[in-house]
């Protein structure tokens, strides 16, 4: 027999995983291997991207799936995802206020001085993008030696618990609608229900929070250039630990379970005459509000997620007038495990409807040119 | 920490939500109801909502069969199969037939006519027949409730305008019960007529797309054409003007596929696998 | 005669509306947009009978409110206020009391709609003889060459040549594309069709031949029509009955010939005077 079509695929399989843990080990016997600690403390901001993207809020789990998949993040997201997917979900916490946040960093493009003051704290932002060839070849004891150096230098005034929010000064002043908690259904929890559109925003903020970085940019970036009108001042930007508050199984008193590295983006827009976000109480026009937040260090996608937020508001009000406010567009494309499965799928065999399709092609091809003859 | 999972995998609240979408699919035939679809550990597209399916419905007694392309040892059958035996200790795998409970298959229904005790479960990427007319899901829906599928046939009647032929040829919309109208799953259009008054009970499953529809037993499943220009299969006729036959099992009525082999030449082989391999025990047994 | 559409009260307001929007605009105030919370007051109080068979032209020049109607009794938009009944035989249907499903079904069966933009009428993705099947399968007819057949059997009558029945609309010239409109706009045989300026924008000459031809299909089917228009021609040309409006209030009715020579309103004599 010549030809076997798709058999001994068991085999394949199986020596495939081993070229890719042969990948994984390629250094050889001099080889050491990552431990999690480092991957979590030293990979800080692609340990973020995978808690976040992930949907799971496991610091140790996050540092191995991307230990096992060699730092893809797409695949780290995705293992932990699946992880997730064997759990069941045992409690619910209620809506937290970021407020009780402990900061590492603040920021606020629309007033120079806000309550609290601005805190720069950890960011790239202003630093000289120049390769540091002294980290080439850097020992343990200089590694180590920075740090001590840092520590000790570290100022013991006391940063306050928490700091007040930037939005509820503009809401004082009447420049943003009050909330107004009667008009809310409890959260949309994108993990137990699927999206049947139209979807509440707390779908789509679900939604985008754990949505790939890259998808949500690409489509937030898009609306900043032009498809889309929102020009955005981000009202704060802050990036800390929020306790995480869970109801004691017995008594439910609510008990501080621990606390999660969270990045928030609030992002404020003019109102559009056609638009205007009116309050309830008078009708005078105010700030339309995006709101972006995620697990982990990540203001890139917080950002883009606030302005999405923003974006789709409109939509859902108003009709899409660019792909940037269209709800099913933007939500059911972001989500980095759904699009990189379907993408990889195109690998695998198609031999059966490739073969129907060579019928269909055939057969027209003889139609049209016996309808010529 | 503990690295023991759960029988099947998931959780059993997923489960159960699972089982309940998929009565609810059985008493809407045809309806796609979305359900939440959890991450599973293999790629969105490669089969996660066939595999949520049967994963919700395996038990301890049950004999599974996985197929991908007509074939039990194709590599993303075999893992999928892996993964089940890894995941749900005490079950059966079998590549014959006649002795599974639970088939799941990948772009093919087995030449074999499924029995009542049978149940098939077929992987979809795309689950809505509707999306090459209309992109919106929401829409979408509004036309399914009112069975308005003016749009999707003048796609036909451009394609016999055109072509003097219906174009589609895998994945062909097929209407259920007389109402909803379904994308198969790329399943060939030789294979869509099995699903008419079958026996067994179908069930379709979109991991990706959050959907689970079902073509009950002995429910209508009619292809979609005008009357005066029927649905067709793939038409195996040779050059000759006979049926071409396997080049191994030498059967003449299964669904082929076609190579080229170490000589130039082209030839045919049947789809399904375990049916060659039966038709050949005939033979020689 | 036959009662065929019974509208009564129909008004429409953009805006978020207060209680003295009605008050303080329309044609005695020179105005449509209301003072008190800058609503714009698109359309009050229309009410009209239409007959089967007839022509019924509304007129006025833009901002009169004149689309507005046409859009609320196709469904395109739902009014601020008003009813609407249409006959069909025996049957009474309160036009905005229907669930958006019935609405589609009722466009669909007994409608026809031929926007001024072909556009909007047409989908310009698939050929002019598939934009005909497309209204013949919404109603259930499943034979393709019967489609065929009837696609151009109605192109033959709205002149459009038949050799291009299977090319894309949008590769047509603009009275072509209004002709492919009205063929698909007919092909249910809807008792009741909308002509929102369909000759607006088109060479003279194209107009005539337009005109002419819906005249045609009335006397041949009795199709009752409400033309809307800003042209006192066309007016003239089609409608039995006219309704003159202004800042969304009709100011004068009546038969065409009768308002067109004796108009008693200032607005309808400026109009005819500058159109003479």
């Amino acid at each position: 027999m010549g030809y076997v079509a798709i058999k001994g695929g068991g085999r394949a399989i199986q020596n495939a995983a081993e070229a890719l843990e042969l990948l994984r080990v390629q250094q050889g016997e001099s080889g050491l291997p990552l431990n999690i600690e480092q991957i979590e403390n030293q990979l800080y901001f692609l340990h973020s991207r995978i808690v976040s993207e992930g949907g799971l809020y496991h610091p140790q789990l996050a540092a191995l799936a991307i230990k096992q998949s060699l730092g893809d993040t797409l695949e780290a997201s995705f293992a932990l995802r699946a992880y997730r997917s064997t759990k069941a979900r045992l409690l619910e916490t209620p809506v937290h206020n970021t407020a009780n946040m402990r900061l590492i960093r603040r920021i606020s493009a629309s007033f120079k001085d806000i309550p609290g003051g601005q805190m720069l704290g950890p960011t790239t932002d202003y630093a000289l993008r120049l390769l540091r060839m002294e980290l080439l070849n850097e020992s343990t004891e200089q590694f180590q030696a920075v740090a001590k150096d840092l520590l000790r230098h570290v100022p013991t005034a006391t940063v306050p618990d928490s700091f007040p929010k930037v939005l509820d000064s503009l809401r004082d002043e009447g420049l943003l609608p009050n909330i107004n908690p009667a008009g809310h259904d409890g959260p949309f929890d994108i993990t137990r229900e699927p999206l049947v559109f139209p979807v509440p925003r707390s779908a789509a903020l679900a939604t985008m929070a754990r949505g790939e970085t890259g998808s949500l940019l690409a489509i937030a970036y898009s609306n900043m250039r032009g498809y889309g009108d929102v020009h955005p001042t981000v009202a704060e930007l802050r990036v800390g630990y929020l306790p995480v508050m869970l109801p004691h199984p017995i008594t439910g008193e609510l008990i501080e379970a621990g606390e999660v590295l969270m990045t928030e983006c609030e992002v404020v827009a003019m109102y559009q005459d056609n638009e205007c976000a009116t309050n309830e109480r008078n009708s005078l026009p105010s700030f339309s509000l995006g709101y972006g937040a995620c697990f982990g260090h990540n203001e890139v996608k917080a950002i883009s997620m606030a302005i999405l937020d923003r974006a789709l508001q409109k939509g859902m009000k108003d009709g899409a007038n660019n792909p940037s406010e269209d709800p099913e567009f933007v939500l059911l494309h972001i989500d980095g495990i759904d699009s990189m499965g379907f993408a990889s799928h195109y690998k695998m065999p198609h031999y059966v409807t490739f073969q129907s399709d060579m019928d269909r092609l055939r057969t027209t091809q003889s139609k049209q040119e016996s309808s010529h003859e | 920490m503990s690295s023991a999972i759960n029988f099947a995998f998931l959780d059993e609240y997923a489960k159960r939500e699972i089982r309940r979408s998929v009565l609810k699919a059985i008493c809407i035939p045809g309806y796609q109801v979305p359900y939440s679809s959890r991450e599973m550990p293999m790629g969105r597209g490669f089969g996660t909502g066939g595999l949520q399916l049967t994963l919700a419905l395996i038990g301890e007694d049950d004999c599974l069969k996985v197929i991908d392309q007509g074939s039990d040892d194709s590599v993303n059958a075999v893992n999928l199969r892996k993964f089940v035996e890894m995941t749900c200790p005490g079950i059966n795998t079998t590549t014959r037939l006649q002795e599974a409970t639970l088939i799941q298959s990948r772009h093919r229904i087995p030449e074999r006519p499924l029995l009542a005790h049978q149940i098939l479960v077929l992987q979809v990427p795309y689950p809505d027949a509707l999306v090459i007319v209309e992109p919106s899901e929401e829409k979408r829906k509004t036309m399914h409730g009112e069975a308005d599928y003016s749009r999707l046939l003048v796609k036909l009647y451009e394609d016999i305008v055109k072509f003097k032929e219906i174009t589609i040829s895998h994945r062909y919309p097929t209407r259920i019960n007389g109402h909803y109208i379904i994308d198969p799953s790329p399943i060939p259009r030789y294979d869509v007529p099995k699903l008419n008054q079958s026996e067994s009970l179908t069930l379709l499953g979109a991991g990706r797309e959050k959907k689970i529809y079902a073509v009950p037993p002995y429910c209508s499943a009619e292809p979609l054409a005008f009357n005066d220009v029927p649905f067709r299969i793939e038409d195996f006729t040779g050059a000759n003007g006979e049926r071409r036959t396997c080049m191994i099992c030498s059967t003449s009525n299964s669904f082929l596929d076609e190579f080229i082999d170490e000589q130039g030449s082209r030839v045919y082989q049947c789809s399904d696998s375990d049916y060659c391999a039966q038709q050949q025990e005939c033979v020689h047994g | 005669m036959d009662k065929i559409l019974e509208v009564s009260g129909l008004s429409q307001i953009y805006g978020p509306g207060c209680d003295q929007c009605f008050t303080c605009t329309g044609p005695e105030f020179e105005t449509n947009i209301c003072k008190h919370c800058s609503s714009i007051v698109a359309l009050h109080d229309l009410t009209f009978d239409l007959y089967k068979g007839e022509i019924l032209g509304i007129m006025g020049e833009s901002g009169s409110g004149k689309s507005t109607a046409v859009k609320c009794l196709y469904f395109d938009q739902m009014p601020f206020g008003g009813s609407a009944i249409f006959f069909n035989n025996k049957e009474q249907k309160h036009l905005f009391t229907l669930n958006p499903a019935q609405r589609r079904s009722l466009r669909n069966q007994h409608f026809g709609m031929v926007y001024q933009n072909p556009n909007l009428g047409l989908n310009f993705d698939i050929s002019a003889g598939g934009n005909i099947a497309e209204r013949l399968l919404m109603n259930r007819v499943l034979n393709y060459s019967e489609i065929r057949s009837r696609a151009h059997e109605l192109l033959t009558r709205t002149e459009v040549l038949t050799e291009r029945m299977d090319e894309l609309p949008k590769n047509f010239s603009g009275g072509m594309q209004q002709r492919v409109q009205i063929a698909k706009a007919l092909s249910t045989r809807p008792s009741l069709l909308f002509l929102d300026e369909v000759t607006t924008g088109l060479d003279l000459s194209v107009q005539a031949k337009i005109l002419d031809l819906i005249l045609e299909i009335q006397a041949e089917l009795d199709t009752a029509m409400i033309v809307v228009t800003h042209d006192l021609g066309v007016t003239r040309l089609l409608a039995g009955r006219t309704l003159v409006m202004k800042y969304g209030r009709v100011v004068e009715s009546g038969l065409t010939d009768q308002i067109l020579e004796d108009p008693q309103h200032a607005y309808t004599q400026q109009l005819v005077a500058s159109a003479l």
